[in-house]
């Protein structure tokens, strides 16, 4: 670790921090339907837009009227993109005549688009055609965003609202989201991202002579214009397939930092958008920094085991860390960093192959997703997992003094709890049952590329990527078969709509509820008592959790290196 | 039930329409006019021939040039296109090794790329710890298009010998396509193999 490279990681917290307060108003503004600055040029096309949907932008819905909307509309967008994925061949903007996506492969990246997982079984430039970039993965990674931001949202009016049986119009917010929020920073964005040397073209794969007389190849596409809303919507699906690592795809240092501070800056200003919409912005404050607390501890490991190096490597002499797998111009410290910002968040972008870090350094992105991607998290989904965790926190303090739990004036009762639990509890069913299963089938067993513990951390990242709808994996795993396609869709469906119902539920139940004034009985929530109670429930039961699963991959490969011992597959 | 999903299909498409394709569209236009060259990307002309992009590496054998990293992509193989073959450098098929700490091809493929390189210099004793790691580790894309400056010096005395410079001027010319870090602050000290393998033509000839 080197002085120069903490200088780069608080260079980076501190640009996330100053976008909190300035987003966080903004977005508040948005969703809370007060004029912006936008609304002139704007406010037109969204009252169009509602026109013809037949739509009363002041109707409001139920939590199960907003649930259902948000699953109509996913249907919706599924059938378009599995459609524009097999058909691709026969439409147009396909100049490198990618033939149709397969149907097990794009029903796995249909509904890894749409649960904002991003999950790369496809190829990017070797699979896919321009238009299915374009109308299929760049349109979802909009909508993907928007709809988690939506949930969010309600879940916060949950809170704020005494009394009520509506958490506001699915319609709107997503709407407003994309229209106001995420369309015009991907514009100023994409710019920025060209001007770093990315290109943004609809001209087919440049073929080039090389000095030595070879020929290359080199795809190109309109890559800018998706990885802009890729990183801001933390959806982190490729337009390559080397992702971020590609040169085209991350061209820069600076583009580098850009794009590790568009995956946090919007879930990080949710939580000031949580603060304003409840009336107390230290609430918001309180729950990025149990963010905080979790994110460094992650960078500091990280950070640490890929500097020191692989033990197998080193033994034959190599110094100056880590190097398989990242790229020369982002080094040690800028590939660690955006490795534990991209799982934090539910971004799964990478700039160097996750694969080929240390066991250690490799297992805190692992982490990170197993936590249910709180540490700032996806777009919206960060935000109400962590309120998730918020709650059984609230009901574990309640259970030590003896009193009914209360949060922001709100009785945290039997039916919060239930759900709380619900949500908790799908990640680990899906993230370790469906490991566990594929380690016992053969169709499982023929994924892995490494040999020993690797291996099978290669399938428990797959399926935990999968679940927490993040979408980095241990590349090294062959995830185009029948089998992979099928199961990690199955993992990436239930970690989306298995958290977002009971996050809905609970809107709806909080949100009938009278609020109860403060007392001086009353636990509060903005201090740093609670952020150490929230940081310690989610490290229990997480670790409780996922301790065993790790000790088998991570753990032991850490210790079987620093023994010298190496894995051959085939023996 | 139709009105139920008139707002679905009304929003889905009119917002598969902005976002999918009035967006990617505009942008492209856009940076087609404000950043030509980029947009492209970033090629490179000599004698009216592209040669390559200024962002993606190549693969270079010859003792003329510096090298870059070793890398990783592959390409189907021409006898059985359900097999690979590697074939470095492939840019229309990014890709890494995606081999773990722990793999024992890692460590064989270690192991002779560092023989290969003290062979480059027979006679001259070098530490162990001397070669720099970038250049026998493959980057994540396969196609990093920069080696660290201690791996464009550890090259200097076989490009200087092939090329009949000094190696003080081969060391200049390092010196001047060393890119440091931005601000002195962000990413890491590198240099971009092409650029200054196309300065070496420019000063020698091909």
């Amino acid at each position: 670790m080197t002085l120069n490279g903490w200088i780069q990681i608080a260079l980076f917290c501190a640009v996330v921090l100053a976008l909190v307060k300035p987003l966080g108003l903004y977005m508040t503004r948005v969703f809370t339907g007060e004029r912006t600055l936008l609304s002139p040029v704007l406010g037109p096309v969204e009252r169009g837009l509602y026109r013809i949907a037949g739509l009363d932008a002041r109707q409001e819905q139920s939590w199960l009227g907003y649930a259902s909307a948000f699953v109509a509309f996913h249907v919706f967008g599924f059938l378009v993109l599995y459609a524009v994925l097999r058909l691709q061949a026969a439409l147009p903007l396909n100049p490198a005549e990618q033939a149709g996506v397969a149907p097990d492969l794009a029903f796995n990246t249909a509904v890894s688009f749409l649960t904002n997982t991003n999950w790369q079984n496809y190829g990017g430039e070797s699979t896919l055609s321009y238009l299915s970039q374009m109308l299929g993965l760049t349109t979802q990674n909009f909508l993907s965003a928007a709809s988690g931001i939506a949930v969010a949202i309600a879940l916060i009016r949950g809170f704020s609202r005494a009394s009520a049986r509506t958490v506001g119009s699915f319609y709107v917010d997503l709407t407003r989201c994309t229209l106001y929020v995420l369309l015009p920073l991907c514009v100023v964005y994409a710019l920025f991202l060209v001007s770093q040397g990315m290109p943004q073209t609809l001209g087919a794969s440049v073929e080039a002579t090389t000095l030595e007389g070879a020929k290359q190849t080199i795809a190109v596409g309109p890559v800018a214009s998706q990885v802009a809303i890729k990183m801001l919507g933390t959806n982190g699906g490729g337009f390559f397939n080397a992702n971020a690592a590609h040169p085209f795809e991350n061209p820069t240092a600076l583009s580098n930092l850009v794009q590790m501070v568009s995956i946090f800056a919007l879930g990080a200003a949710l939580t000031n958008v949580f603060g304003r919409m409840v009336g107390d912005e230290r609430q918001g404050w309180a729950i990025l920094g149990a963010m905080g607390v979790l994110f460094v501890a992650g960078v500091a490991v990280t950070y640490a085991s890929e500097a020191s190096g692989s033990s197998v490597l080193n033994g034959l002499g190599l110094t100056g860390g880590n190097l398989e797998g990242k790229e020369v111009r982002f080094g040690i410290v800028a590939s660690a960093l955006f490795a534990v910002v991209t799982t934090a968040a539910s971004c799964g972008a990478v700039n160097a192959m996750h694969d080929s870090f240390t066991a250690l350094g490799g297992m805190i992105p692992l982490v990170n997703m197993q936590l249910g991607e709180i540490i700032v998290g996806g777009v919206g989904a960060g935000l109400y997992g962590m309120l998730v965790f918020v709650i059984v926190a609230i009901f574990v303090a309640g259970l030590m003094v003896g009193r009914t739990p209360e949060y922001l004036g709100k009785k945290i009762e039997a039916r919060e709890v239930k759900m709380a639990m619900l949500a908790i509890l799908c990640l680990p069913l899906m993230m370790l049952g469906l490991t566990a299963l594929a380690t016992v089938l053969p169709a499982g067993l023929a994924g892995p590329a490494n040999a020993g513990p690797h291996g099978f951390s290669e399938i428990l990242y797959a399926y935990t990527s999968a679940a927490a709808n993040n979408g980095s994996a241990f590349g090294g795993l062959t995830g185009n078969t029948l089998f992979y396609n099928t199961t990690l869709a199955l993992g990436m469906l239930v970690g989306r709509f298995f958290v977002i119902i009971p996050a809905l539920a609970i809107a709806g139940s909080l949100a009938a509820k009278k609020t109860v004034p403060a007392s001086a009985g009353t636990f509060p929530t903005h201090g740093g008592l609670f952020v150490g109670l929230l940081v310690g429930v989610i490290l229990i039961v997480g670790g409780l959790t996922f301790f065993p699963s790790l000790a088998l991959g991570p753990v032991v490969e850490h210790l079987a290196g620093a023994a010298g011992q190496t894995f051959a597959t085939g023996g | 039930m139709l009105n139920q999903l008139r707002p679905v299909l009304v929003l889905g498409v009119a917002l598969t329409l902005i976002t999918g394709l009035a967006y990617p569209l505009a942008m492209t236009s856009l940076a087609g006019m404000i950043f030509p060259a980029k947009a492209a990307g970033s090629l490179i002309e000599r004698n009216g021939t592209v040669v390559g992009s200024a962002l993606i590496g190549q693969s270079f054998t010859s003792d003329r040039y510096f090298h870059d990293r070793p890398s990783a992509t592959t390409a189907p193989d021409p006898a059985d296109s359900s097999k690979t073959v590697p074939a470095p450098y492939n840019a229309a098929n990014s890709m890494g090794s995606n081999l773990g700490p722990t793999s024992a091809a890692l460590r064989d493929r270690v192991k002779e790329d560092l023989a290969t390189l003290r062979a480059e210099r027979p006679g001259a004793e070098i530490p162990r710890a001397e070669i720099p790691a970038d250049l026998v580790t493959t980057s994540g894309s396969g196609l990093d298009p920069d080696i660290s400056p201690e791996a464009a010096l550890f090259q200097v005395p076989r490009v200087a010998k092939a090329r009949g410079l000094t190696e003080d001027q081969v060391r200049a010319l390092i010196a001047a396509h060393t890119d440091g870090r931005l601000l002195g602050i962000l990413g890491e000290a590198r240099v971009n193999v092409m650029a200054l393998n196309l300065a070496l033509d420019a000063q020698t000839g091909r």
